[in-house]
């Protein structure tokens, strides 16, 4: 069995992903640092989830999705027989688009995780709950609803819900997918700032549309377009002096 | 036009109206007469003794077991059906297999009745009973247990359906298998859509009565084993009726009240359920926390 020990690091090498006859992400190669923010940018349906989604091997669910290409996380390879999918995901957490908080209560969500592995002790439980929360920033709102439905939260905190609900499973990596895109630009900054805080230990790679916060929070930004890597960098490069003629016209906001 | 609808809609009406009044009017009589206690908990049904008595209590009794036991079988099997539809079989075999199980409803109770007398009873007399008696309430539970399976699946999996992928996806994102996704988040999720389609089932198995009567024997007898001839108030009142008249008539007509109010019950728990339902997203659920 492979263990995710180590260096977090994440590598993809002559990637290309086709959801039946089509060619989703055409030979992609790229080295994402660990405990840094990567952001991938880009119009819609260049292929950014898609991209995402391979590192947490989500898109095994989908029907008629092929692969190529070698895919490490801290050098394991991730599509390897040896690599359980469940020890995978519990190590590379995913923040979806829309919160999507279990229908059930606040502790029974951040519970859920640990209580897949086995953990049933009460206060085991507690713990892993309180400590989560608090890395999520949100202990102090909720402390005294643990036990209220979760759907009862504005989606902000859901959000933030769900950052922590990841948390739980001890994750090494995020995978975040536009976590902000449906939230108030109040709840936007707490979760920029709760990932500034993540990345002392986390590598995270969130996916966003919206250019300054790719700057504000990002290391590195890869830019992808109709299933490609057009460039890939340290943020200020790829903002302030982009090689690709495209990548400066989609960040200036001149493209198509 | 406009009376010909309106007509139309207050016909259901009127005939819900007829049979009630039908019922308790020639039912309930008979039941003061006889005396409430005496009739629902008397042991003892011989209609046509010279000292007739009217106790129904073995019926309520065998009606009650038959149908908790083929609820269970239906539910056991049922919601494994369902769940292995929902994300355990191939794709390509999920709308065959569904139609399938709706063809099983569509077969008429009567056939089922027949595959009972000349299949399952048989099978048990030789191969479980103990007593060497086929007839009697296993045999009836597992006819009607497999009689009410299309509604168990697919009001089961219609309400795993209804529950967001969201959730699935998300658990399976935390590192969760396929089993545990399934179990500990979508299955509660759709816990009260299920537990209406069992109340459905309920429904359908206290009132089955041609099915029921082919294979339970019919002795009205207070029921000890499941291995015995017993009889339903639906076979009850089957059994009576082509020939009664009278006093007898009226108690069948009584047992025919009594079914009438466990139904109405099944029902308006079904429709509470349903309420629940809606309910849940806005509140009622927040209340119970807080009191923790
Ligand atoms: N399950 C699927 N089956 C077939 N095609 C798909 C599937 N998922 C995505 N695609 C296609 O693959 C391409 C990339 O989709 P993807 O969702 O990765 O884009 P994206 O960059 O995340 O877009 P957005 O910014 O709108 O979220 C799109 O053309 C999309 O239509
Ligand atoms: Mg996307």
């Amino acid at each position: 069995m492979n263990e995710f020990i180590g260096s977090m690091d994440i590598t993809a090498k002559g990637c290309n992903l086709y959801y039946g006859d089509f060619h989703a992400l055409k030979d992609i190669n790229i080295e994402i640092p660990e405990k840094q923010v990567t952001a991938l940018i880009g119009p819609s349906g260049c292929g950014k989830s898609t991209f995402l989604k391979i590192f947490n091997r989500m898109n095994d669910l989908v029907e008629g999705c092929r692969m190529e290409g070698e895919y490490r996380i801290g050098g394991v390879d991730i599509f390897d027989k040896e690599t359980d999918v469940n020890v995978l995901r519990k190590n590379v957490g995913m923040v979806f688009q829309k919160p999507n908080p279990f229908p059930m209560s606040i502790y029974d969500n951040i519970a859920f995780a640990p209580r897949t592995v086995g953990i049933t002790k009460r206060s085991e439980l507690d713990e892993i709950v309180e400590r989560s929360l608090r890395r999520a920033s949100i202990w102090d709102e909720v402390k005294d609803r643990l036990r209220k439905n979760a759907l009862g939260m504005s989606g902000g905190q859901q959000q933030r819900l769900c950052i922590a609900r990841s948390l739980a499973a001890s994750p090494k990596v995020l995978l975040m997918d536009e976590p902000t895109s449906a939230l108030d630009p109040i709840s936007t900054g707490k979760i920029e700032e709760l990932m500034e805080e993540l990345k002392k230990d986390l590598t995270i790679v969130i996916v966003t549309h919206n250019m300054q916060q790719a700057t504000r929070i990002a290391d590195k930004t890869a830019f992808f377009l109709l299933g490609e890597l057009v460039e890939y960098g340290n943020t200020d490069d790829i903002f302030t002096s982009p090689r690709d003629e495209r990548t400066e016209r989609y960040i200036t906001g001149r493209f198509g | 036009m406009r009376v010909v609808f309106l007509f139309s809609a207050f016909f259901s009406i009127l005939a819900l109206a007829t049979i009630t009044m039908f019922l308790f009017v020639s039912g309930v009589p008979f039941i003061a007469k006889t005396g409430f206690a005496k009739f629902l908990f008397g042991s003892d049904w011989i209609p046509l003794a010279d000292n007739p008595s009217y106790g129904i209590f073995p019926m309520i009794v065998a009606s009650l077991y038959v149908t908790a036991l083929s609820v269970i079988i239906g539910i056991g099997i049922g919601l494994l059906t369902a769940i292995a539809l929902y994300k355990f079989c191939p794709k390509k075999l999920v709308a065959p297999i569904r139609q399938m199980i709706n063809l099983l409803a569509g077969i008429p109770s009567v056939i089922f009745g027949l595959f009972g007398m000349t299949i399952v009873v048989p099978f048990i007399r030789d191969y479980v009973s103990p007593t060497g008696v086929g007839y009697g309430i296993l045999s009836a539970s597992l006819v009607l247990g497999i009689m009410i399976l299309p509604t168990i699946v697919s009001v089961s999996l219609d309400s795993l359906n209804s529950v967001s992928n969201t959730y699935y996806e998300g658990a399976l994102a935390l590192g969760a298998t396929k089993e545990q996704a399934t179990f500990k988040i979508m299955l509660p999720a759709a816990k009260s859509g299920i537990l209406a389609g069992v109340v459905l089932a309920v429904g359908r198995a206290v009132g089955e009565t041609m099915a029921v009567i082919m294979v339970i024997g019919g002795s009205p007898e207070r029921p000890t084993s499941l291995f015995q001839s017993v009889r339903t108030l639906t076979a009850n009142i089957a059994m009576g009726a082509m020939e009664s008249s009278g006093d007898t008539l009226s108690a069948l007509i009584a047992t025919g009240v009594v079914l009438f109010v466990f139904t109405l019950i099944l029902n308006v728990s079904f429709s509470l359920l349903k309420i629940d339902k809606r309910d849940k997203a806005d509140g009622k659920k927040e209340k119970r926390g807080t009191k923790k």
